[in-house]
C-alpha cells in the first residue's frame, strides 16, 4: 500500500525498491495499491528531469516485467484528478475492496508512507 | 468476496488528527469497506488521533465536512471493538466521557500486547 505521491516525499520510491528487493528475494508481490495522495503515482503527465528517477515509468515496468497488479483506488484518485484519461499504462482504476481483499489474500501486507 | 472461510483479525491504527490532512477522511473509508469482507474489525486511536473521536467537533470555520458522526453509525456496521490509548488520552486533556462513541481505553503495554494479536494493521 503507497500512501504518498512520487518526488515530494521517499515513501514510494521506498515501496519501489521494496518491491524490486522482494521479487528478487524470490516473494511474490500479487498487487501495490495506491491510495491517499499515493494515487499521484499513477499520472502519465509526469515529466521529471533527464537526469531525475521517472517514478511512474518505474511502476510501469515493475508492473509490466513482474505482473504485479498496479491498482488506484478510485474515490481519493477522482478527489485527485487522477481518471482515466491522465492513468499512466500499467495501473488500473479500482475500489477500495482490493486492498481489503489483498489483505485476507496475501501472508504480508506492507505500508509505505504516512 | 475475499478467500471462503478467511478471517483475519484488521486494526486500523488512527494516529492523526481528524482535519488538517485527508487521512482520518479517507482512512474510514477503509475501514467501512473493510465491513463487506466479514473480517474480524478493530480500530485504535493513539497520538492526535484520539481527536478523531472528540466530541462536539465543528468544522464550519475550517469549511470542511465533519465527518465525526460517521464513527457513531461504526456500530451499525457490527464495527465495535474500538481502542483509545491512555497516555495519549492524557496528554491531551481528554477523557473517556469526552469521546463521542464507547471505546475500551487501554494504555501502551496493553495496546501493544493487543497488536500482536493481529493478522493485519493499516494505519493511518
Amino acid at each position: 500500500m503507497v500512501n504518498e505521491g512520487p518526488y515530494q516525499r521517499q515513501s514510494s520510491d521506498s515501496a519501489y525498491l521494496f518491491c524490486k528487493a522482494a521479487l528478487e528475494a524470490g516473494h511474490e508481490i500479487e498487487r501495490v495499491f495506491f491510495y491517499h495522495d499515493g494515487v499521484n503515482n499513477a499520472t502519465k503527465l509526469t515529466e521529471p528531469p533527464q537526469d531525475d528517477r521517472n517514478v511512474v515509468a518505474r511502476w510501469a515496468k515493475l508492473a509490466q516485467d513482474h505482473g504485479v497488479d498496479l491498482v488506484v483506488c478510485v474515490a481519493a484518485a477522482l478527489r485527485r484528478g487522477i481518471v482515466d484519461q491522465n492513468l499512466a499504462q500499467g495501473f488500473r482504476i479500482s475500489g477500495l475492496g482490493q486492498l481489503v481483499e489483498s489483505a485476507i489474500q496475501s501472508d504480508r501486507m506492507v505500508v509505505f508512507g504516512d | 468476496m475475499g478467500e471462503a472461510g478467511t478471517v483475519k483479525k484488521f486494526l486500523f491504527v488512527n494516529r492523526k488528527a481528524p482535519y488538517g490532512s485527508v487521512y482520518a477522511l479517507e482512512g474510514l473509508e477503509v475501514v467501512l469497506i473493510s465491513a463487506a469482507f466479514d473480517q474480524d474489525v478493530s480500530l485504535a486511536f493513539l497520538d492526535d488521533g484520539v481527536y478523531q473521536l472528540a466530541k462536539g467537533q465543528n468544522t464550519k470555520a475550517i469549511e470542511t465536512k465533519n465527518f465525526s458522526p460517521t464513527y457513531r453509525a461504526l456500530e451499525g456496521y457490527d464495527i465495535e471493538k474500538l481502542y483509545v490509548e491512555r497516555e495519549s488520552l492524557e496528554a491531551r486533556g481528554l477523557a473517556e466521557e469526552d469521546l463521542l462513541v464507547d471505546v475500551k481505553v487501554l494504555d501502551a503495554a496493553q495496546m501493544a500486547a493487543m497488536m500482536d494479536e493481529m493478522d493485519v494493521m493499516i494505519s493511518f
